[in-house]
This record gives C-alpha cells, sequence and structure tokens, in this order.
C-alpha cells in the first residue's frame, strides 16, 4: 500500500508513473536512480509491502551532510509535480509468489490514484536474442492496448522496434509465438495485467549482460527520453552516484547487488548464526 | 537424500530437505541461485502459477501454514488474540537480533531490573526447525519477549533465530500490529559479517569490532556512533524492522557491530557498550562491571569443546 511520507495523500492524476523491473544488470533500477537524482526529485511516500525483501539504507541521492541521514526503504515513490513525473524505486528482489500480488495491488494503486500511463524500465538477456535481433538496437518497446492507441504512432516516428514474439517453447519449431522477456523480472507480469486491467502499460527495455551497466542506464534513459523529453542525461551524476567511482570494478559489481539482496542458501553458514 | 552440515561451533544444524517434501520446498532451493536465474525463475514460476492444480495450492497452502508465525504465552500456553504491542502498551522497545546482541542484552539489561516474559514468538523455516506443536520447548524458545516488572511499558525482545524473509512482515503484524504506534521509540541491536561492509578504505584500516547505526527520519537523540555509509545497507529481521518505523514514522535507531566472529564472542558483545551510554537504555543498566562478569560465565558455559583430539 502507498504510505505518504507527509499527512496527506498527493495527488498524482494525470502523471506519468516510471518504475524499474528487478532485471538483469538491475538496469531499470540504475535508470531510475539516474533520473530521481538528475532531476531532484522529492520522496513523496513509501510503498508499504509484504511481497518485497525488506532493507535499508541512507540516503543514496545525497548531495549534503544534512541529506545523507535519511533512511531509505525498499520501495519509495519520488514525484516532480511541475512535470507531473513519478517515480517508484524498487530496491529489492521479490518475495517467492509475491511478484504477481504486487503487480496486482501496484496497478490497483496506480488506478486509484488516476495515473496517465506507467513507463516500466525493463531489460532482458543479450544472449537469448535470436540472428535478427543480434543485427539490430537493442531497444525495444511494449505497449498496452490502452496505450496504442494514443502512442503507436510517434514509437513508429521514432523508429522504434517493438518487442519481437518468439516461439513460447523455444525448442519446439510449431510452438505458439508470445512475447517472452527473459531476465526480465515482473516485467512480462506488469505488461499482462496492464493488458488484462485497461491499464496504459508502456515498457522500454534494452539487451544487456550482467557486468557495469551504468552504460546501458543512460542509454536506456536515453531511448526514454526521445519519447518523453524528461531529461538530459548528465554523466557527472553518475559519476558521484553511490560514491561509486572510488570503487574497484569487484566492488563496483558487488554494489549492484544493494538492489537485489540475495536470499539465504539454505545451508549457507553466512545466515546461521547472524548475530 | 538427506545431508546433513552439523557445526556446534555454529549452533546451529542445517540439513537439505528429505524427498518428500522437495516438491515444496524447491521454490526456495532455486531462490539461492544468481539474480538473473532468479528472473528466469520467477517467469518459469508465473507460467508454473497459470498451471496450478487444486493440490499445489493444497501444499502451497499448508505450506505457509507451517510457516505462519505465532505469538504465544508459555506460561498459559495460549496463542495472543491481537498484537503483541497492542495488548502490552510500549514506550520503549529494544529488540537484540542474533546471539551476540542477546548476550549483551541479557548480562548488561535484564541483570539490571526484573523481567517478567510476556510473549513468545514460534516459528519453522528451514533455519530455526522448531517441532509443530502448540507448546515450545525452552531449547526452542528463540524469540522472547518481556517487559520491565517496575516499568511495564518498556518491553525488549530476545530473537536468536532466523526469522525468514516470507515471515518478516508476519513477525511485524504479530509484534507491531499493523496500524501506527506513536509515543514509542525502538533500539534494535544486531551483528553482521564485516565481509559485508563495503568500503572504499583498505580493508586492513578496519578494526573489527565496530560499531554503525541506522535512524529513521523521527529519531532525534545524539548516536552512539557513526552513520552507516552508503552503498551499505541491511536487509532481514532489523531491516524489517527499521522500514515499518520509518514507514509509520517511529522514532526508531538501528545498531549494528560489524564483527569477523559470527558465534558467541566476547570482544564483539563488548563491542555494543558505547550504546549503553544512549538516552533510551542509560536508565535500564545499573551495574556495569557485574554485567561484566554475568557475560564472562555466559562466554564459558557456551564455550564448546572443538579440540578435535579429545
Amino acid at each position: 500500500m502507498f504510505v505518504p511520507c507527509g499527512d496527506s495523500a498527493p495527488d498524482l492524476a494525470g502523471c506519468t508513473l516510471l518504475m524499474p523491473a528487478v532485471s538483469v544488470g538491475n538496469v531499470g533500477q540504475l535508470a531510475i536512480d539516474l533520473i530521481i537524482s538528475t532531476l531532484n526529485m522529492c520522496k513523496i511516500g513509501y510503498f508499504y509491502t509484504d511481497c518485497l525483501v525488506p532493507m535499508v539504507g541512507n540516503n543514496p541521492y545525497a548531495t549534503a551532510e544534512e541529506n545523507s541521514t535519511e533512511l531509505s526503504t525498499n520501495a519509495e515513490v519520488y514525484a516532480l509535480p511541475s512535470r507531473k513525473l513519478v517515480a517508484l524505486q524498487l530496491r529489492s528482489i521479490f518475495i517467492k509468489y509475491k511478484s504477481k500480488p504486487f503487480c496486482e495491488k501496484l496497478l490497483s494503486w496506480v488506478k486509484s490514484s488516476g495515473c496517465a500511463k506507467v513507463v516500466v524500465l525493463s531489460s532482458s538477456h543479450s544472449y537469448h536474442r535470436n540472428d535478427l535481433q543480434l543485427r539490430s538496437t537493442p531497444f525495444r518497446y511494449l505497449l498496452s492496448p490502452s496505450m496504442q492507441t494514443s502512442v503507436q504512432n510517434k514509437m513508429q516516428s521514432l523508429n522504434w522496434e517493438e518487442m519481437e514474439k518468439t516461439a513460447c517453447i523455444p525448442e519446439i519449431d510449431e510452438s505458439e509465438l508470445c512475447v517472452r522477456i527473459p531476465g526480465g523480472g515482473i516485467t512480462k507480469t506488469l505488461y499482462d495485467e496492464g493488458c488484462s486491467k485497461d491499464v496504459p502499460v508502456a515498457v522500454l527495455l534494452k539487451f544487456v549482460s550482467e557486468g557495469d551497466n551504468i552504460p546501458d542506464a543512460l542509454g536506456l534513459v536515453e531511448y526514454l527520453n526521445e519519447w518523453l523529453q524528461i531529461i538530459k542525461p548528465c554523466t557527472s551524476v553518475f559519476i558521484s552516484y553511490f560514491g561509486y567511482d572510488k570503487l574497484s570494478h569487484t566492488q563496483r559489481r558487488k554494489t549492484k547487488q544493494i538492489y537485489c539482496c540475495t536470499a539465504p542458501e539454505v545451508g549457507s553458514p553466512q545466515r546461521v548464526a547472524p548475530g | 537424500m538427506k545431508i546433513s552440515f552439523n557445526d556446534k561451533s555454529l549452533q546451529t544444524t542445517f540439513e537439505y530437505p528429505p524427498e518428500s517434501s522437495l516438491q515444496e520446498e524447491e521454490g526456495e532451493a532455486e531462490e539461492s541461485e544468481e539474480e538473473e536465474q532468479e528472473e528466469e525463475e520467477d517467469e518459469e514460476e508465473d507460467e508454473e502459477g497459470r498451471r496450478e492444480t487444486p493440490e499445489d495450492r493444497e501444499v502451497r497452502r499448508q505450506l505457509a501454514r507451517k510457516r505462519e508465525v505465532r505469538l504465544l504465552r508459555r506460561q498459559t500456553k495460549t496463542s495472543l488474540e491481537v498484537s503483541l504491542l497492542e495488548k502490552y502498551p510500549c514506550s520503549k522497545f529494544i529488540i537484540a537480533i542474533g546471539n551476540n546482541a542477546v548476550a549483551f542484552v541479557s548480562s548488561f539489561i535484564m541483570n539490571s531490573g526484573v523481567w517478567e516474559e510476556v510473549g513468545c514468538a514460534k516459528l519453522w523455516n528451514e533455519w530455526c526447525r522448531t517441532t509443530d506443536t502448540i507448546h515450545l520447548s525452552p531449547t526452542e524458545a528463540f524469540c522472547v519477549f518481556y517487559h520491565l516488572k517496575s516499568n511495564p511499558s518498556v518491553l525488549l525482545c530476545q530473537c536468536s533465530c532466523y526469522v525468514a524473509e516470507d515471515q518478516q512482515f508476519q513477525w511485524l503484524e504479530k509484534v507491531f500490529g499493523s496500524c501506527s504506534r506513536k509515543n514509542m521509540q525502538v533500539t534494535v541491536l544486531t551483528c553482521r559479517h564485516v565481509t559485508d561492509y563495503k568500503t572504499a578504505e583498505s580493508t586492513s584500516s578496519l578494526h573489527t569490532p565496530f560499531l554503525k547505526a541506522l535512524k529513521t527520519q523521527n529519531f532525534r537523540e545524539p548516536l552512539c556512533c557513526s552513520l552507516l555509509e552508503q552503498p551499505n545497507i541491511v536487509h532481514d529481521l532489523p531491516a524489517a524492522v527499521l522500514s515499518y518505523c520509518q514507514v509509520w514514522k517511529i522514532p526508531a535507531v538501528l545498531y549494528l557491530c560489524y564483527t569477523d566472529v559470527m558465534k558467541l564472542d566476547l570482544i564483539t558483545v563488548e563491542a555494543f557498550k558505547p550504546v549503553l551510554s544512549s538516552r533510551s537504555l542509560k536508565g535500564l543498566v545499573k551495574n556495569i562491571p557485574q554485567s561484566t562478569e554475568i557475560l564472562k560465565k555466559l562466554m564459558t558455559t557456551n564455550e564448546i569443546q572443538s579440540n578435535i583430539y579429545t
């Protein structure tokens, strides 16, 4: 459920909700971080849910001593009222069997708060691409039916490529074609929910591999920007992002794991005596 | 197939689940793999969800019932009908999670006053295998709640079991309830292994054990140590408690001890000592030298002979 920071619920009618899917390379989450910090969006509330693994840390967008001590949780909502923009940042993974309930709760909140559309930033495994996809741009989009009528023409004018349908069961030639997003986390579920519940959902994704995915996130934000024109991506913001530049490559890879606190392995000694 | 990983010094037994329950717990084993595999797993899980039969749903329901968190009163052997804080209004709540934090609280706080047990949380997961009965034997009392007899609005929790991700929200509901609680302050104490600590500095300059703190927006008191720097995060039950407090605007602080010894260790426990000077704990601690003696005794009774030659 959405819990506002202040005493009253903010008015989100007509806003565009940007959100990540926890996906390969954490590209969606990195892209949302870039948007929130560059546009200096302010926190307006929390999405308090039992569907995500709990985690806390200090303010990742701190610019000064004063705001560095604010606590951040696993699902927070930020807003830029002047541009009618709302961003939901997800910082941890879903608890088993809870991803679908989360999508349902989220989209029902989107409907009740009157958001105009939801844009999901995501990624998919680059090694799953077929021959055609290997030769083309790594960016793809998907639109739910209620978005298609208003936005399809814009996508075509931008020469964007829609996510192709591939065989539902890859090994079988005669199997049906459907949209598959390997490594995309809840992207497909959100998209399907959006289609069935008539919520305007757009998915923007990039084919990526795990590694230092900041350039992928920058690319994804530029891709989004071609359409929504919200931001001028500034590399210097990322340089100071989480003190990222001060860490070695191995540490950077580990730092990305802050977004996905992996569930403990059964039998892992580290989890035995956590005190 | 049963593989046993018995290590008394870790004070817990690991077992891979028996064949018969592999159907239900397959999901948990899968979850321990890499992130990218997990996303794929999610997709497969969603497809399986669509093919789920009534039997699958029944198995999942039974597993959920087995993993339910229950609050009991051991004295009367009854369950608590309402959340703990609804039954026992609280102005100060101290939560010790993990064996070192529990030892600290036992020696320094609980020995400085008379505390009465008001409840006990019973839960089952792969690390904390309580038997499935309404009665809790003393060896299975991993999560016990007390209040101070002289001031019953001061509550204390000693939690030495691992509360799994899917149980943390339930634990919060059973303890805190689902409504916001003003006029209350929460202090959480726990440990993490120092290898979890991310810093740009050289690790040879880190002097373990050391304390770090995280606080919610409404917590106004001075801290006993420096704040946990980015990009470090906290998860598990301490994070669940702090998230709850942050969302519902309850003043709360987490004191996190980074140590290289995760088992019960005197130096690690003593690293929590700066916390005794905090406003919320100062009034609760009477005799520090005596508490230190009690702590030393606790250490020796818990020391297991680990010499393989005897």
